[in-house]
């Protein structure tokens, strides 16, 4: 069992002075799978994604990847564990000083000691994976939101991580580009056996991908919901989660109507 | 007893007739809008504080249309008749009308706003605030500037983990391109000098201490100043600027996913490039500025090259030089570790990085005049 959860996170609680943000979120990631943490605006699930990778530190609980808590982890050992996974951050976080190829080379030739000639041709590769050959000299300026993302990818790919965390993938993206995004995803952890976890509160592209789905909630500052999301869109306890992924608006709070 | 209010209303596309007194009848028609809706408030409003009203009826027959700001006028008014327990009502109101009434949030309305998220407690507590802030705010300096040393200390043992080729473009950024601004207002401030003093030194037949004081004011004091002074402006903004939107941009957390110490990526090798160009760049000033004293002595003072080089070399002493090049290195690690603090720093968005570039500039001129005062003092006392 110990073998299967790469990523277990233990009573995660995060707080900005008086406002919880999460409190005592349990969850684990199981190897090769596809999990997607799902939940309205403002219910934590960047926060939670953040913590997840060790970008910020919680108030209280673990994270443990692969065996390592990384809440206690020294500088040397996150270093070690940062290197078996990769990210793609929202607005892509590629270097803006640097073309598409020098941001994939990067990671390459600092933790790598292939010779140069080599390293562009991963950086070839990679980019072709993820349909950008011949971009290898545009800044990331220059590219457009869709492909950004997909370079974004191809840089957290470089060094073949374990885990790869994906933070609103598929935001602000068309739908044919989202469906060429959510193939390529599908295709990494099919092939290379990658573990995926993904924010998102893109409907159709939950039901697509998803394996797995944690639900985190605004109002009980955690998990509401965990499962298969085709599963839980109809026979989920909780209507809220039935809402979600039906689509349905929420009666709203009228207590104010019938008060006065 | 009649009242009505047809004057300079159809113009602004409204009209409105008030009915009788007690039992009041407002007809509003034509069109309502924010374009006329003071105008109709000043009418109306008055109408709810008569004392004899009993009721009072809208006839929104003729309103042809109105706009959300409009629907708030006539809800409001149902609230305020409400309020004051009057009856109210409605009279034809047309489904059009009524639509635009729904769309509007009643309960929203009745919430009022909500209290003010932070209020200023007072003198004391705005002092108390202001403090920590500060001390916060030195802390993270202190901290920031622990954690840069130590990481320049590594580099320096493992050379190969610093990022030359970023040296090299720091070394261009901040020297080459500003030598050519720096040579011009060195050379002018040594003209100025030179120009000035010597109309008082003339006075007494002293032409020839234009030389010396040129020399000495410009290798000790004004040549480092100056060139630290360039180099915050010029440099220390842009390091913090830079920075600054890569944390927002998310580059900054995307290089320490990929296993990367940000400091020792992104501020080592600005450190490193002006710690060896800040002292190259203050000689090249106290050069030019000498160059412009010598201008002033040759064309205007008569005195030959030779001479002014000679009285020149004569009043130089080599502490003057070592302490101006171990002063400048001091303030180059001061202009770029305050403008990476500054830059890491940034939390939100455009304006967090317009407000950490401004502080870099104005906390790094602070540090370098205070710091320049400590080394007056001591070197003062430590000569030899």
């Amino acid at each position: 069992m110990g073998d299967s959860r790469v990523i277990r996170v233990e009573n995660l609680s995060v707080r900005y002075g008086d406002e919880v943000v999460l409190q005592d979120v349990t969850m684990d990631v199981v190897r090769g799978e596809i999990l997607v943490v799902a939940g309205g605006s403002g219910s934590g699930k960047s926060t939670l994604l953040r913590h997840m990778v060790g970008l910020s530190r919680p108030s209280s609980g673990r994270v443990e990847i692969n065996g390592v808590d990384i809440t206690t982890a020294s500088p040397a050992e996150l270093q070690v564990v940062m290197r078996g996974i990769g990210m793609l951050f929202q607005s892509s976080g590629l270097l803006g000083s640097m073309t598409c190829a020098e941001n994939i080379s990067l990671p390459l030739s600092e933790f790598t000691d292939m010779p140069e000639s080599f390293i562009g041709e991963i950086v070839r590769m990679k980019l072709a994976m993820v349909g950008l050959e011949g971009y290898e000299d545009h800044f990331p300026n220059e590219l457009s939101g869709g492909m950004r993302k997909r370079a974004g990818i191809a840089r957290a790919m470089a060094l073949d991580p374990d885990i790869l965390f994906l933070d609103e993938p598929f935001a602000g993206l068309d739908p044919i580009t989202s469906a060429g995004l959510e193939l390529l995803v599908k295709r990494i952890n099919q092939r290379m056996g990658t573990t995926m976890v993904i924010v998102s509160h893109e409907l159709e592209s939950i039901l697509s991908l998803a394996q797995r789905i944690v639900m985190l909630d605004k109002g009980k500052k955690g998990i509401i919901a965990e499962g298969d999301p085709r599963v839980l869109k109809d026979e989920s306890p909780n209507p809220h989660v039935r809402h979600f992924f039906n689509r349905e608006i929420e009666e709203k709070d009228e207590t104010g109507e019938h008060g006065a | 007893m009649k009242s009505s209010a047809r004057k300079g209303g159809e113009d602004r596309g409204v009209s409105i007739v008030i009915g009788e007194e007690r039992e009041a009848r407002l007809s509003l028609s034509g069109r309502l809008s924010l374009d006329n809706l003071e105008y109709v408030m000043e009418r109306v409003d008055p109408l709810l504080g008569r004392p004899q009203l009993v009721s009072l009826a809208v006839d929104l027959e003729g309103l042809v249309r109105i706009d959300s700001a409009a629907a708030l006028f006539l809800l409001r008014m149902q609230e305020e008749a409400r309020r004051r327990s009057l009856p109210f009502e409605f009279v034809n109101i047309s489904p059009r009308v009524m639509g635009i009434i729904d769309l509007l949030d009643k309960s929203a309305i009745r919430l009022g706003p909500p209290s003010p998220r932070e209020k200023s407690g007072g003198f004391f507590e705005d002092v108390g605030r202001t403090s920590v802030m500060f001390l916060d705010d030195f802390n993270q300096c202190m901290t920031f500037g622990g954690i840069l040393l130590s990481e320049a200390l590594y580099c320096a043992l493992h050379p190969a983990s610093i990022r030359w080729n970023d040296v090299v473009l720091s070394v261009k950024k901040i020297g080459v391109d500003g030598l050519s601004i720096l040579a011009l207002i060195s050379f002018l401030m040594g003209l100025i000098m030179a120009f000035m003093s010597s109309l008082q030194l003339k006075q007494f037949g002293a032409n020839m201490y234009v030389a010396s004081l040129v020399a000495i004011a410009m290798v000790r004091e004004l040549g480092p100043i100056i060139t630290a002074i360039l180099v915050a402006g010029r440099s220390g903004s842009a390091i913090a600027a830079e920075i600054g939107t890569m944390k927002v941009n998310e580059e900054v957390d995307a290089l320490v996913t990929m296993g990367f110490n940000p400091v020792r990526f992104l501020a080592v090798p600005k450190l490193l490039a002006a710690i060896v160009v800040v002292p190259l760049l203050t000689f090249f000033s106290d050069l030019f500025a000498i160059g412009g004293g010598m201008a002033v002595g040759i064309l205007g003072l008569g005195l030959t090259f030779h001479t002014y080089a000679d009285l020149t070399s004569w009043a130089l002493t080599v502490h003057d030089i070592v302490t101006g090049v171990l002063k400048s290195m001091v303030f180059a690690v001061l202009i770029t570790g305050i403008g990476c603090q500054r830059g890491f720093s940034v939390q939100g968005g455009a304006e967090a990085v317009g407000n950490a570039t401004t502080s870099a500039v104005v906390a790094g001129l602070f540090l370098i005049i205070v710091t320049d005062s400590v080394f007056a003092l001591v070197l003062n006392y430590v000569r030899w």
